[in-house]
């Protein structure tokens, strides 16, 4: 994986000091809050209900075992003992104190990490696929490519005052891992004819209050010059997109008003005039940041068949591992979603046996997904059993990737300002009811929101839940038939709301329903959805 | 308003700034709004000696992308960014092109002197002409 050199360990030292000169000001009063508010957010400090939360980046998702014990130590010393892994591959502290902000930084730094740009009208932290350079269904690593995004947009002079927050996710794969569509705008890495690399340019999607999916403004960008094009899209959102409405702000809204056609033609306009500006690195740039991710030494006779005697073992097996590039390997995924608990948190004593194992059995790998669970991504199937008797002596060993259990929610309103109502409850008591069939339910993506903003991804939710205020009250709204996959779609809205327990039994009817109406095993309940639409689902829960 | 800091030696073009839509060619100083297109200037680039950018609000960005593509252009007089302006924006608005800022409050020389200094290196070109990190690490591999 990627490591800083002289200049990358300059600049992050260089952004601690900074802010800790910030801070200080602002502690003696030099500054006032409303000036302070929006430096501590480029440094991913929030105010929140009860404390500050910060928001610590991590690029694309990837970490090394080193950083993860780092990881660990900030949530004993600083929190209280856990942290919360998020929808965007990132790690959220919820009780923050900023006069300790500083030297937690400084403590991130000593291990190639940082807080840029994790909040703020800016470009956030880049996401890729959590299986990157393992699966065997991939063209080439992204994670090179989303690297030097980051260095390219890290303190960027024209685009640290958008007019809205601005996210970029990169994928290697035709099976999309990292929901480009609902990005503001999604890489592809594609091969032509000749076996060249190029990038598929999709601009526009997002969640949030107007969901939308991206449009392909490009099928092919040449490698060598994909950072000019990005300075152009972004400078045509950043001149062009909409500042009289927060609401209105992303380049969704742009994209929708201009039409694709004229948003790329306009972009394309500003590459002409940008490109010969010299923005671009030389391919040897690209070339150095790719060697660093070079996967680790594989054991080329490590063998295929395993002892799967064990019911337990081999039913995690079987749900939580994807096949890997190399024979004999696997990929695990390491489930956060234990039913009862709180989605995507993991304890500091669980983080530390996490990057033990990464360490021992991993090649020093771990991935976040943006479905808040953890990956080893390079592991002999041969040591899988051992694995799994770590994790599971941890609470660590739940078989329900992808499964009804496995939910993705926000913090709501338990921690969050925006939300207006809870989420992690929700996800927690579904989770607990049905665990017990989730077996027989097979693939089922369950998405929990606290507020239209939309973190918890409902509107990708094979079954999505919105959390709202209706009069003073939590309201649950139901949406069904979203994915944030390669066959991307916007989840609808079934009907009026519930509260609390009844979002709950609705679920369950649709579930039920389902069980009735699907045509065979195989078929997923987003299949069946999209086979039979709305009406019989509305009616289990209506009728 | 504070005191306008300025980044060049020259002596300051103390004409008044009128608005774009009373600008007469050969005028030598323009302000110039968020939602006004910079380009529009381009062709009095030659006649112009300073052009002020407003900033209404902290949270407003146009500015930017605005003075970096009037020095695209070959502009080489003061662009002045006005209005709602801290110090720890100043490394941003340089890197952009301005090379004065008349803020609504005063900037304390002491720690924009620290802010302008603070980053040794950065990963991008602008239009200040410093080398961005993968031009430098090109060099030290040759």
């Amino acid at each position: 994986m990627y490591r800083y050199d002289e200049y990358d360990q300059a600049i992050v030292d260089a952004r601690v000091a900074e802010f800790r000169e910030q801070v200080e000001r602002r502690l003696k009063n030099e500054i006032s809050e409303e000036a302070f508010k929006p430096l501590r957010l480029m440094n991913g400090l929030y105010l929140q209900l009860h404390a500050y939360m910060l928001r610590v980046a991590i690029p694309y998702g990837t970490l090394d075992s080193r950083q993860l014990r780092m990881l660990a130590h900030i949530a004993r010393r600083y929190d209280r003992g856990y942290g919360h892994f998020t929808t965007r591959q990132n790690i959220q502290y919820n009780w923050m104190k900023l006069e300790e902000m500083p030297d937690l930084l400084a403590d991130l730094a000593s291990v190639e990490m940082h807080a840029f740009q994790t909040s703020g009208n800016c470009i956030r932290n880049i996401s890729s696929d959590q299986f990157a350079a393992a699966a065997a269904d991939e063209i080439a690593d992204p994670r090179p490519y989303a690297e030097l995004l980051r260095q390219w947009s890290t303190l960027h002079p024209e685009f640290s005052f958008l007019p809205r927050k601005f996210k970029i996710a990169v994928t290697g794969s035709k099976i999309d891992r990292a929901a480009i569509k609902l990005h503001d705008i999604g890489l592809e890495l594609v091969q032509n004819e000749a076996g060249e690399i190029g990038l598929k340019v999709l601009v526009g999607g997002g969640m949030g209050r107007t969901p939308m999916l991206a449009h392909v403004i490009r099928e092919w960008l040449p490698v060598a010059d994909y950072l000019s094009y990005m300075e152009a899209i972004l400078r045509v959102y950043n001149r062009h997109g909409r500042r009289d409405n927060i609401y209105k702000a992303r380049i969704k809204i742009l994209v929708n008003d201009l039409g694709a056609a004229e948003f790329a033609r306009q972009v394309e306009e500003e590459w002409a005039l940008v490109k010969p500006l010299g923005l671009d690195p030389p391919p040897s740039e690209l070339a150095r940041i790719a060697a660093h991710f070079a996967p680790p030494v594989l054991d080329a006779n490590a063998p295929v068949a395993i002892d799967l005697s064990n019911a337990e073992f081999a039913n995690w097996v079987t749900v939580n591992t994807h096949p890997h590039k190399a024979p004999g390997y696997a990929i695990v995924t390491i489930s956060l979603k234990a039913p009862g608990e709180i989605p995507g948190d993991a304890s500091a004593d669980q983080m530390d046996i996490i990057a033990d194992l990464a360490q021992r059995y991993a090649g020093d790998e771990i991935r976040v997904t943006h479905a808040q669970n953890l990956v080893l991504p390079y592991v002999r199937r041969a040591d899988l059993f051992d694995i799994w008797q770590v994790l599971k002596a941890a609470g660590l060993a739940t078989a329900n990737l992808d499964r009804a259990s496995d939910i993705i929610s926000c913090p709501g309103l338990d921690y969050c300002t925006l939300a207006n109502a809870r989420s992690i409850p929700i996800a927690q008591k579904l989770a607990v009811k049905l665990a017990p069939q989730e077996a027989d339910l097979g693939e089922l993506k369950i998405k929990v929101s606290g507020c239209i903003n939309g973190c918890g991804h409902h509107h990708a939710g094979h079954i999505g839940i919105l959390g709202v205020d209706r009069k003073g009250e939590e309201n649950y709204q139901l949406l069904l038939g979203g994915s944030g996959a390669e066959d991307a779609t916007l989840a609808k809205i079934l009907g009026p709301g519930f509260d609390e327990n009844g979002i709950v039994t609705a679920v369950e009817k649709v579930i039920d329903r389902y069980k009735t109406l699907r045509a065979g095993p195989a078929e997923r309940f987003l299949d069946t959805y999209r086979r039979v639409g709305a009406e019989p689902f509305k009616e289990a829960v209506y009728g | 308003m504070a005191e306008v800091y300025r980044l060049r030696t020259d002596p300051e073009h103390t004409a008044p700034a009128v608005p774009l839509t009373d600008y007469q060619p050969g005028g030598t100083a323009v302000q110039l709004e968020p939602d006004e297109d910079a380009r529009l200037l381009v062709p009095h680039l030659g006649a112009l000696k300073r052009i002020d950018i407003s900033f209404p609000k902290f949270r407003e960005g146009r500015g930017y992308s605005s003075a970096r593509i009037l020095r695209e252009a070959g502009f080489t007089g003061e662009i002045r960014a006005v209005g709602v302006l801290y110090v720890d924006q100043l490394s941003f608005l340089v890197r952009a092109g301005f090379d004065a800022v008349l803020p609504e409050t005063p900037i304390d020389p002491a720690v924009a002197e620290r802010t302008l200094t603070r980053f040794p290196f950065v990963y991008m070109k602008a239009t200040d002409g410093l080398q961005p990190v993968w031009a430098l690490r090109e060099q030290a591999s040759a």
